[in-house]
């Protein structure tokens, strides 16, 4: 501004040139590209950037430049782009849209985003308070200095990198002294208080419940550059008390092209000049509706800019104001309106028009005044953004035309001008009482009463309510009056969205796009407010106001992700054998959060080679499995077994000490939650296996019954998932390779299917089961955690003998699948029941127990509900895709009745040929007939078979 | 008794021991240490009945805390057990080697009660925090307040750092804090804690009470 | 983000806990007796209404109890917990008045 630039950026639709609006966070249009390259944030309010050495800006929405814009033309053809345009206009036909999009979507939007990986660290930090104070103007230090002086712990935020607020832009006085020197004193004060945390350049963004404020600090670039301090940290502000003082935001009045380049806030002009020392142009005409304006039109004055008048809507003036006014030689023109603004890329001149009597029409004589800037105020919005995302209700205040914070939900309270009170005095007092009570209400009470600050308290006239310039006295306006700079919403937009029915201010925001972007509408809200109201002829609080929703200015990606990227995106759990694993090659699966060896490729195999062998070895000489992400329960207490007999589907009263069972586990609609083998090491002593993925739910799940429903039964339930490591090895050579580790015998007849011994493997203390997920003779070995690499290198070594192969996940699932072994998860999914799985001879008909009721509904004995049967292709090479739809029969073209999919599919390497599970109504059936999975390639047959390809009597397995 | 070299921490793979005796700033204002295998015991039983306490006291010289949140025992590893309240019926005990098996004599002791003795000292990794920066680091991921008029030496809670569930003890007011955490959480905790501890610079240690330079109770490396 | 009165640990923020559904919706002690339009009424009838619920959390990053909360479902506001097995406050406060 200081060099003369006024046009900094092209406007949103109609690409006219704008300038700087305000001098804060609600501006506009005044948007940057700050920095480049991974760095760079797109629409960043050039008003409330802070300068450094070496920052790069650049105008957003222009091209090739602000000055030479391609998009300008738009502005011609803006009489064919009405409300609703693209609505209207890219409707039909509907399969279009994707061609127009592509179009649209250039010309519209503003900034770019960067596109590479940002290299800054960005922090969160929890923190907890007895009073946060949003805002460091007068009424917030004011609560902050009452807060704190009481010894309760208190956090001052306040957005800008200086403290003061609208104090940092006016020449007023405190306790006698400039004002500032009353802030620095304040801020000594605060600094020096142990409990008191000051956080400048920090935005309070989002009032969440009970209390929970989230805040945004943008560290200076230097210090985040020096050492690893993040750029930017979000803070996680728990408060037993809040004090708003989150001050007032000016409004423009509006009138044709009010956004022609130096048309400004009135308050704005005279911050740059007060705070900044740049004047704001050089020929200043002031319009108004209140008093404030003509501090602004004396401020300018005295540093020698040009004011050839002040025009004030209101027919009266302020006495002393006026004088000062005149005195500076400023001619006031009362009952006068700014009409029109000329000019292109700078305002040239203006026509004011005198209004009639009643201040209804400007019907009145009308002058044209030479000018290159207009400083307009229309009044002041209080800053409710906040309270009314706490929940907060509002009321609207018909003698200054603005929302007041009226019903409180939170504990909370607004002081100062985000409460309405528009004078310094008021402010103070306001913000002293407050957080004096804020405090209070914490448990923190002064002893002495402190004596709270003061200023002078002028005499003031009342502003007129009045947002947009009387129309003529025919009513027809010309020109644009903009509502919403932001998004170029005008007058005629929002009349003519009521005109086609939009009667709803959430339908008119939505259909006319005001009040949203990036600014959320700060300065033009309560117009278009305004404007609906008399065109629907109600006064505005029956229209209402649309929801303040977080957050109160843009929060960065960077923030909101934190430290949650790259490595820490989310944990990744390993088991003890995890660098084993690493080291070997082994290609990683998500299992949950898990890390699990998918397979262990070796040089020169693709993934499907690597799985025949792993395959081929467990079922020919010996594999081995990292078992240790199964969950295991603790189970122990006198009530165990009936605690079982409650959650399981099958009997536990007669399971021996030593011996294991596989169990399925439904939720109480009948459908199948969780399974695993449980085993009893003692009396009253159980240990419950559960799915790797579910070992936290079923153990939640498990809690939740015993706390709440059977809080008699004696049973208590211990997490020892993490406390074992458990390798699994299984195959024909298994036995011989086990034998040679430890004395326990295991021999069949010794140590049968489903036995669980206690034992010394490798000279560790072990316990072994026999369960197999494989269908081959298979020993679970489970050692203390600190143990399991030990046990797994021990294994490796003897194993070479036998040839011993580790094999991943992915053989796991096709060894499982020959089988027809189910997974939960995989092939059940919250709506399948034991029954559909065709595991009857697991249900108990004797006992009650979670899901049994729900297995006797009419729905869960449907005839027609999808069983789990296998699937041969009818070319044994071709592997269906898992998900895959199956229909009865093939038609020439879809639809096509639907009757199941594809739950597990694999190739066999054993068998020599693709399998597959497959859910599909009726199955069992159908067994034996063809059924079709239509692909976007080709049409796959299939027959119907049992689940089940390899050894169905399981002879291996009890070998 | 199994051979102990063939043990190994939750964190082994970190080479911290190598770290800590390489050369490091002295003016770190965080300081962190894997406490390697220590026994943790989780003790299940019915708090409100004497008897119950009683049995526990006799075998570890310390009652089970029925007040929550908080922990008896000494303020020393070394000096014997320690009892975490993780619930108004569960509690972690905390000290001795693992291998000397604590847990033995309690589980005897509570035999003739409904009451549950289980050995986790494998299902936690334990990481000692500690320095004048230590608060910051915690406060970075965990919701708790630790401000010390609301949480101080001898509280404990379990809640969340992170993305992981741990249990939070403090030890002193220097601070000092010792954080379990389940074992295949423990490589994403100490990288979390390594990094958001990087502003205030980070030490090394062996030992988990790192103000005298000793290696903490029974603990061998 | 909720903070919520853990009966044992106090206060604690909301990413700690985790909801349970609708609390006193006991499962029937002898389900065979009921139909399946009762019995489908307790497995999948909540009452989700707009105001006070009486509702399941457990504290599921702290000590793992199962709690009731009673919270109103509009403005988030929580009246207080109680244990499991325990009335909740304001039918507490009501049968102390007619007693």
């Amino acid at each position: 501004m200081a060099i003369g630039v006024s046009v900094v950026g092209r406007s949103f639709k109609y690409h006219r040139p704008r300038g700087v609006f305000s001098a804060g966070v609600e501006e506009p249009i005044a948007l940057i590209q700050l920095g480049s390259g991974p760095q760079t944030q797109p629409n960043m309010p050039a008003t409330a950037v802070e300068l450094s050495d070496g920052l790069v800006a650049n105008s957003v929405h222009c091209w090739p430049n602000v000055n030479r814009d391609i998009g300008a033309l738009a502005q011609w053809l803006s009489p064919f782009m009405p409300a609703g345009f693209y609505y209207k206009t890219f409707m039909w036909p509907a399969r279009r849209w994707m061609v127009y999009e592509r179009y649209i979507r250039n010309a519209a939007g503003l900034g770019t985003a960067p596109t590479e990986a940002d290299p800054d660290i960005y922090d969160k930090m929890h923190v907890h308070c007895d009073v946060l104070v949003i805002g460091g103007g007068p009424a917030g230090l004011a609560a902050a200095l009452a807060a704190g002086r009481s010894g309760a712990r208190v956090i001052v935020a306040d957005q800008q990198p200086e403290f003061g607020g609208q104090l940092l832009g006016e020449r007023l006085e405190i306790d006698g002294g400039p004002a500032m020197a009353w802030v620095a004193a304040a801020l000594d004060e605060l600094a020096g208080m142990d409990e008191v945390g000051l956080l400048p350049r920090t935005t309070a963004f989002g009032y969440y419940d009970h209390n929970f404020v989230a805040l945004l600090e943008r560290r200076p670039i230097a210090a985040a550059e020096t050492g690893r301090l993040a750029r930017e940290c979000l803070w996680k502000v728990r408060a037993k008390q809040v004090v708003l003082a989150t001050g007032a935001i000016e409004r423009p009045l509006i009138f044709a092209n009010n956004d022609r380049p130096g048309v400004m806030l009135a308050n704005a002009a005279r911050t740059y000049v007060n705070r900044y020392a740049v004047a704001p142009g050089n020929t200043v005409v002031v319009f108004t509706n209140n008093d404030d304006a003509y501090r602004t039109a004396i401020v300018l004055a005295e540093v020698g800019v040009k004011v050839p008048a002040l025009v004030d809507v209101r027919a009266f003036a302020p006495g002393a104001l006026r004088e000062q006014v005149s005195a500076h030689g400023i001619e006031v023109l009362n009952g006068w309106s700014v009409i029109n603004a000329h000019g292109g890329r700078r305002v040239r001149m203006v026509d004011v028009v005198a209004l009639d009597e009643a201040g209804a029409a400007a019907s009145g004589s009308r002058r044209s005044i030479d000018c290159d800037t207009v400083a307009v105020s229309g009044g002041w919005n209080p800053a409710v953004h906040l309270f009314s995302q706490s929940g907060g209700k509002l009321r609207f205040d018909n003698a200054r035309a603005c929302f007041v914070p009226d019903v409180s939900v939170q504990s909370e309270r607004s002081a100062g001008s985000c409460a309405g009170i528009f004078n310094l005095d008021g402010c103070l007092e306001a913000g002293f009482e407050v957080g004096a009570a804020a405090a209070a209400d914490a448990g923190f009470t002064h002893g002495a009463r402190p004596k709270r600050p003061r200023a002078e308290a002028p005499e003031e006239q009342p502003m007129r309510p009045l947002l947009w310039v009387p129309p003529p006295s025919n009513g027809k306006r010309f020109g644009k009056h903009f509502v919403d700079l932001h998004n170029d919403v005008t007058i005629a937009d929002i009349e003519l969205a009521r005109h086609e029915g939009y009667e709803s201010v959430e339908l008119t925001k939505r259909y006319t796009t005001l009040g949203m972007g990036l600014d959320q509408g700060k300065t033009g809200n309560v117009h278009g407010l305004a404007v609906l109201a008399e065109a629907r002829g109600n006064p505005i609080p029956a229209v209402g106001t649309t929801t303040f929703r977080p957050p109160y200015t843009p929060v960065s990606f960077g923030a909101l992700a934190g430290r949650d990227v790259g490595d820490l995106y989310d944990p990744s759990r390993r088991t003890p054998m995890h660098r084993w694993h690493e080291q070997a090659g082994a290609v990683f699966e998500d299992v949950g959060q898990w890390k699990r060896p998918r397979y262990y490729p070796r040089s020169g195999e693709t993934m499907g080679d690597a799985v025949d062998r792993e395959c081929l070895a467990a079922r020919h000489a010996v594999g081995i499995l990292d078992a240790s992400t199964l969950g295991k329960i603790d189970i122990q207490g006198p009530d165990a077994a009936e605690f079982l007999n409650r959650v399981y589907t099958n009997a536990w009263d007669r399971l021996p000490v030593g011996r294991c069972r596989y169990g399925l586990m439904c939720t109480d609609d009948g459908m199948v939650f969780d399974d695993g083998v449980t085993a009893r090491l003692g009396d009253a002593h159980y240990l419950m296996s559960t799915t790797s993925g579910g070992a936290g739910r079923v153990l939640s799940w498990l809690e939740e019954w015993l706390q709440t429903e059977w809080p008699t039964l004696k049973v208590y339930l211990n997490s020892v998932t993490e406390s074992w490591a458990t390798a699994s090895v299984s195959g024909p050579l298994a036995r011989a390779l086990l034998a040679g580790l430890t004395k326990t015998d295991l021999s069949a007849d010794a140590f049968p299917h489903l036995g669980v011994r206690e034992a010394v493997v490798a000279h560790l203390p072990a316990r072994i089961f026999r369960v197999s997920f494989t269908g081959e003779v298979s020993f679970e070995i489970s050692v203390p955690a600190r143990y399991g690499m030990a046990l797994w290198t021990t294994l490796m070594e003897a194993g070479q003998a036998y040839g011993i192969t580790p094999f991943g996940t992915e053989a796991m699932h096709v060894l499982r699948a020959e089988k027809g072994y189910i997974i939960t998860g995989q092939d059940t999914d919250g709506s399948v029941t034991p029954i559909d799985l065709g595991m009857d001879w697991i249900v108990s008909k004797k006992k009650d127990f979670l899901g049994r009721r729900s297995l006797n509904r009419v729905d869960a004995m449907r005839p027609d509900r999808k069983q789990l049967v296998g699937l041969l292709t009818d070319d044994p090479s071709d592997v269906l895709p898992e998900g895959a739809q199956i229909v009865g029969e093939k038609l020439p073209q879809p639809p096509m009745p639907m009757i199941g999919h594809v739950t597990s599919s694999y190739y066999s390497a054993n068998l020599g040929r693709s399998i597959a599970l497959a859910l599909i109504k009726g199955g069992r059936d159908r067994i034996g007939k063809t059924v079709f999975a239509p692909l976007v390639d080709r049409t796959v047959s299939a027959v119907i078979v049992k689940p089940g390809f390899y050894d169905p009597e399981g002879a291996r397995l009890h070998a | 008794m199994p051979d102990r070299y063939r043990r190994q921490s939750p964190l082994a793979h970190l080479g911290l021991v190598a770290r800590a005796s390489e050369d490091q700033s002295a003016e770190a204002g965080v300081v962190m240490a894997e406490c390697p295998f220590c026994a943790q015991t989780g003790l299940r039983g019915d708090g409100s009945l004497a008897r119950f306490g009683n049995a526990v006291k006799t075998v570890l010289g310390i009652a089970p805390p029925t007040e929550p949140n908080t922990v008896t025992g000494p303020e020393d590893f070394a000096d014997g057990a320690r009892i975490l309240w993780l619930g108004p019926d569960e509690w972690l005990i905390v000290g001795g080697d693992v291998d000397a098996e604590p847990s033995g004599a309690l589980r005897l002791a509570l035999s003739d009660r409904h009451a549950a003795v289980v050995d986790v000292s494998d299902g936690r990794a334990v990481i000692a925090l500690s320095g004048p920066n230590a608060r910051d680091v915690l406060a970075k991921g965990c919701p708790l307040d630790l401000h010390p008029r609301a949480f101080g030496p001898g509280r404990c809670a379990q809640t969340v750092l992170a993305k992981a569930h741990v249990i939070l003890h403090q030890i002193d007011a220097s601070p000092s804090y010792e954080i379990y955490v389940h074992r295949s959480f423990a490589d994403y905790l100490w990288s979390w804690l390594e990094d958001a501890a990087g502003e205030f610079g980070v030490r090394i240690s062996n030992s988990r009470s790192d103000r005298n330079g000793l290696l903490g109770g029974r603990v061998t490396p | 983000m909720l903070l919520i009165p853990c009966p044992w640990c106090g206060l604690r923020d909301e990413v700690e806990f985790k909801y349970g559904g609708e609390a006193h919706n006991n499962r029937p002690l002898v389900p065979d007796v009921h139909d399946d339009t009762a019995w489908a009424a307790y497995l999948f009838m909540k009452k989700n209404p707009k105001g006070l619920h009486l509702e399941r959390w457990v504290h599921a990053a702290g000590c793992r109890r199962w709690f009731n909360v009673a919270r109103d479902t509009v403005s988030n506001r929580i009246d207080g917990s109680y244990k499991i097995g325990e009335k909740p406050p304001a039918i507490a406060a009501e049968t102390e008045e007619s007693a």
